[in-house]
């Protein structure tokens, strides 16, 4: 028992020096540019791809496979430092949610790099020479690269840190992470040491990509799988210290190594498989972590939210008279189904659906300033409710509310966590909540049908035409946009704007803000709910992909495209999403690349999105005489 | 006799061993108005934001009425009646005037509504609230793009929409025009007599100072120096010396931000 565990702390331990490579070059990046880069999760995924090239190059050996792992490091060091000087650097004064974004165009251009280049296959690494046996410790056999990664993580970190310590350059470095208007007073060349400390966070992320290979082989899941792990390692260990990277990577790998350790445990009867509750072990220690030191284990409580005032935009009541063109709209989606045929039909109920689901999250995103990079979530939770609901016998009427009731419990479980959080520790954390649903989800194959999901799912014989289902569609998700929209101008959006533009002076005439996200992130959350219930019974099936990081991703582009802080930008940008992926989807497999060039270019270009954007060109032709 | 208002005693803070704030104690009476004034730095925001709750003393008490209120979180000082405005004003940006009254307004239901339309409910008493500081004609103008002063009215009608029984204001002022000044001391004093408001403010311009508070205490490098009416603390050499450097306090105009 001892030995076996004495085991998986080793080999947690294996896994924390991979871990904590890839979050101290995010740490790195994020002390000096202050920009948390969505894109390290990709340089580690590319650090193995070059890594396996490489080896078929050179064939196996020693060289082989240090050299490939040294090659590759710094191979993606330079890909860092391209990526910088050609996008980065034109964000570092950008609000934290647009940085995030941008850098997760970045993930998606580079997914589809990898596609193109090695095609859809895991692809086997080699194995470091003369490290494939294993040793034996009180009779148990562990892997000899598994102890020589063990001590290569802190021998990494050791250099960087006297890297840091001992050379003027990582003098200077530490300065800017100190006080970066004081380093730009000192003539430090600014622009050249944030290239410079990119490359080195990106070369460290492809050093672990590359070390990572004889345990895992190359594969497209790499990259996410990995950042969502980093984020919870920054979350715990507190944004920005070197230290807590560490001891957090540890402490989340050796609790992961202890569940798969303890395997199946009989408890009164049933049967626990502790091994494939990983993943709720690492939400544990997080959320204690949050409850007792919501700043991390060696982070400082952040200073006061910085909100450009120049980010704020009003929000006017809008205008009762100027409403006819809803109407129009009302009239035009009754009629659609006598007007056009069975596949517009089905797409215009997509682009309802997700209208929804896009609206719920503006409202928390927009009114409430609270970035979700997890908003899937919701979506999903709803979903699979709804869907199990149905598979244990209860009809349609019963499954939706189910589905949303669902999701608002989800809601009111991982909203109260995020409500503690601003900023990007918070995009993080939601981040993570979505990953772990979806871990979830593909894990308890007895429920949720595990990766295959569920399926036939249909709705009752009334609504089995595509038009019928259609109408119920744009009844229940359209009364649910109408209700979030009216929220807005109701105290509740009031009390959230307050929240969201001086939270100082909110809490001092009364507001309790935490409470109020709180109740927006529950209404946010049922609402997405029920577009997932809705989603479910539309498609007929589902699978865990309906909670995977794109998905979230898919909502955020929405709101972005159509207009955060607007009323309709959310559900304009989800009729532009929807529509053009349905477009490009049939004309490229390389969707992923253009929605992340897409949303590079909108961050960095329009970030007010469609709706912000022409709003501004009228007010500028109103205010010219 | 009754408690005083505001009663500190004794409350201290320090960030990373600067002594911000040591030891200071004072009272405020209901319908009193007490200026605390010091040089730059000197720790009267700090001093507020312990009283308002923004910040928890290293040691010390906050009385209020006599209740000890230390460590209460602003919305709580707020539903006991104290109000209070920021040096860096804080407004809502996205909103407007009038909007930013409605959401002080809104504050005192416990639940904020779903449904029901926030805007017209209460315009009538947002008028009111915004004739009382002179801001009626532009209620619907947005706050990003107020004046400096015209702000800092603002955040006074936000802080009086509740009749606190205690008024915190920091630098009330800054941004206004000698004779502005004088008229929104005027109405925060007659207010202050007639609803038998406390107040407590800081301030760097001497005339507003000694032309409308009622005493004055002084503070430098965290420590209260001096105490007594306009008149003594004008006259006191201490106060000269330190405060001053030398220079006679009625050619002091302006000054700080
Ligand atoms: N959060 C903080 N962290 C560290 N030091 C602080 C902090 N807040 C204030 N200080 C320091 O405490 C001292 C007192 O600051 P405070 O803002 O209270 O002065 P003040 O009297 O209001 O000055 P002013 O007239 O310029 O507004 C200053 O030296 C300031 O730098
Ligand atoms: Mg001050």
């Amino acid at each position: 028992m001892i030995a076996s565990f004495l085991i998986q702390t080793l080999n947690g331990l294996a896994s924390a020096s991979l871990l904590f490579l890839v979050a101290l070059g995010l740490t790195l990046i994020f002390g000096v540019t202050r920009v948390v880069n969505f894109a390290h999760g990709s340089f580690f995924m590319l650090g193995a791809y070059m890594a396996v090239s490489f080896h078929e190059l050179v064939g196996g050996g020693l060289l082989g496979f240090w050299g490939g792992a040294v090659i590759a490091a710094l191979a993606v060091g330079v890909v860092g430092a391209l990526i910088e000087i050609t996008i980065l650097r034109r964000i570092y004064r950008a609000p934290e949610l647009l940085q995030l974004i941008t850098t997760f165009g970045v993930v998606l251009v580079l997914k589809d790099v990898v596609l193109y280049t090695w095609g859809p296959e895991d692809i086997l690494g080699p194995r470091a020479p003369g490290l494939a046996g294993a040793m034996w410790i009180f009779g148990k056999p562990i892997p000899q690269y598994d102890l020589l990664l063990l001590v290569l993580g802190p021998l990494v970190g050791l250099v960087v840190w006297l890297l840091l310590t001992r050379t003027d350059w990582g003098t200077r470095v530490r300065a800017a992470t100190e006080d970066r208007d004081m380093a730009a007073a000192l003539g430090i060349n600014q622009a050249l040491m944030f290239t410079g400390v990119f490359a080195l966070g990106a070369l460290l992320a492809g050093l672990a990509g590359a070390l990572a290979l004889p345990r895992e082989p190359a594969n497209h899941n790499m990259d996410l799988t990995i950042i969502a792990d980093v984020f919870v390692v920054t979350v715990v260990g507190g944004l920005g210290s070197l230290p807590g990277a560490y001891v957090a990577a540890v402490i989340i790998s050796v609790v992961k190594a202890w569940c798969i350790g303890i395997g199946d445990v009989r408890l009164f009867g049933t049967v626990f498989s502790f091994s494939k509750l990983t993943l709720v072990a690492e939400f544990i220690v997080m959320a204690i972590v949050l409850i007792i030191r919501p700043w991390g284990l060696f982070g400082t409580p952040q200073a006061a939210q910085r909100v450009a005032a120049a980010s704020i935009l009003p929000m006017p009541v809008p205008d009762m008279k100027r409403w006819w063109p809803l109407g129009l709209l009302m009239l035009a989606l009754v009629a659609l189904p006598l007007i056009v045929d069975r596949f517009t039909v089905v797409l215009v109920t997509d682009i309802i659906i997700f209208a929804l689901f896009a609206a719920s999250l503006g409202l928390i995103m927009g009114i409430g300033g609270m970035a979700s990079f997890g908003h899937a979530a919701y979506f999903g939770a709803g979903a699979y409710a709804a869907a199990v609901a149905f598979k244990a016998g209860a009809s349609f009427v019963v499954a939706i509310p189910t589905g949303v009731a669902f999701a608002a419990a989800l809601a009111v479980l991982f909203g109260w966590f995020c409500v503690r959080l601003s900023g990007v520790s918070l995009a993080m954390l939601t981040l993570a909540f979505a990953q772990i649903t979806w871990a979830i989800a593909f894990q308890w194959d007895s429920v949720t049908g595990g990766s295959n999901g569920l399926v036939g799912i249909w709705p009752p014989e009334l609504l089995s035409s595509k038009s019928a289902y259609y109408f119920a569609t744009l009844l229940l998700a359209g009364a649910a946009i109408l209700l979030i929209w009216r929220s807005v101008h109701a105290p509740l959006g009031f009390l959230l704007r307050a929240g969201r533009d001086s939270r100082i002076r909110a809490e001092a005439v009364g507001i309790d803000v935490r409470i109020v996200q709180w109740r927006a992130i529950i209404l946010a959350g049922s609402a997405a709910g029920l577009a997932g219930a809705l989603y479910v019974f539309s498609k007929g099936s589902l699978s865990p992909d309906l909670l995977s990081i794109p998905r979230s991703v898919d909502a955020l582009a929405m709101v972005l495209i159509g207009g955060v802080q607007t009323l309709v930008g959310p559900v304009v940008g989800a009729v532009v999403f929807i529509t053009l992926q349905d477009w490009i989807v049939r004309a490229t497999p390389y969707w992923h690349a253009v929605l992340g060039i897409t949303l590079i270019l909108i961050t960095i270009i329009f970030p007010q999105g469609i709706v912000g954007t022409l709003r501004q060109w009228r007010q500028r032709r109103e205010s010219a005489p | 006799m009754t408690a005083p208002v505001l009663a500190v005693e004794e409350i201290g803070k320090s960030f990373k061993g600067f002594r911000a704030v040591e030891r200071a104690s004072f009272t405020v009476d209901a319908g009193e108005l007490l200026a605390l004034i010091g040089p730059n730095g000197a720790g009267k925001t700090t001093t507020f934001n312990m009283i308002n709750g923004q910040l928890l003393p290293d040691h010390g008490h906050v009385r209020l009425g006599g209740e000890d209120v230390t460590g209460w979180p602003p919305r709580a000082l707020w539903r006991a009646g104290v109000a209070r405005t920021f040096q860096i004003t804080q407004t809502f940006a996205s909103m407007s005037v009038a909007e930013n009254l409605l959401v002080a307004i809104l504050s005192r239901q416990k639940s904020a509504g779903l449904l029901a339309a926030a805007g017209n409910a209460h315009a009538d008493e947002v008028q009111t609230r915004l004739a009382e500081v002179g801001m009626a004609h532009a209620a619907d103008t947005l706050c990003s793009v107020l004046a400096y002063g015209d702000l800092k009215r603002v955040e006074l009608a936000i802080a009086l929409v509740d009749d606190p029984r205690l008024l915190l204001m920091d630098e009330p002022t800054a941004g206004m025009a000698a004779r502005e000044r004088g008229a929104l001391m005027r109405l925060v004093a007659e207010r202050a007599r007639q609803r038998r408001t406390a107040v407590l403010f800081t301030e760097h311009d001497m005339d507003v100072v000694f032309g409308h508070a009622d005493r004055v205490v002084v503070m430098n490098r965290g420590r209260l120096i001096a105490e007594g009416t306009p008149e003594e603390v004008r006259a006191s050499p201490i106060v000269r010396e330190i405060y001053l450097g030398g220079e006679a306090i009625s050619a002091v105009g302006g000054g700080g931000i």
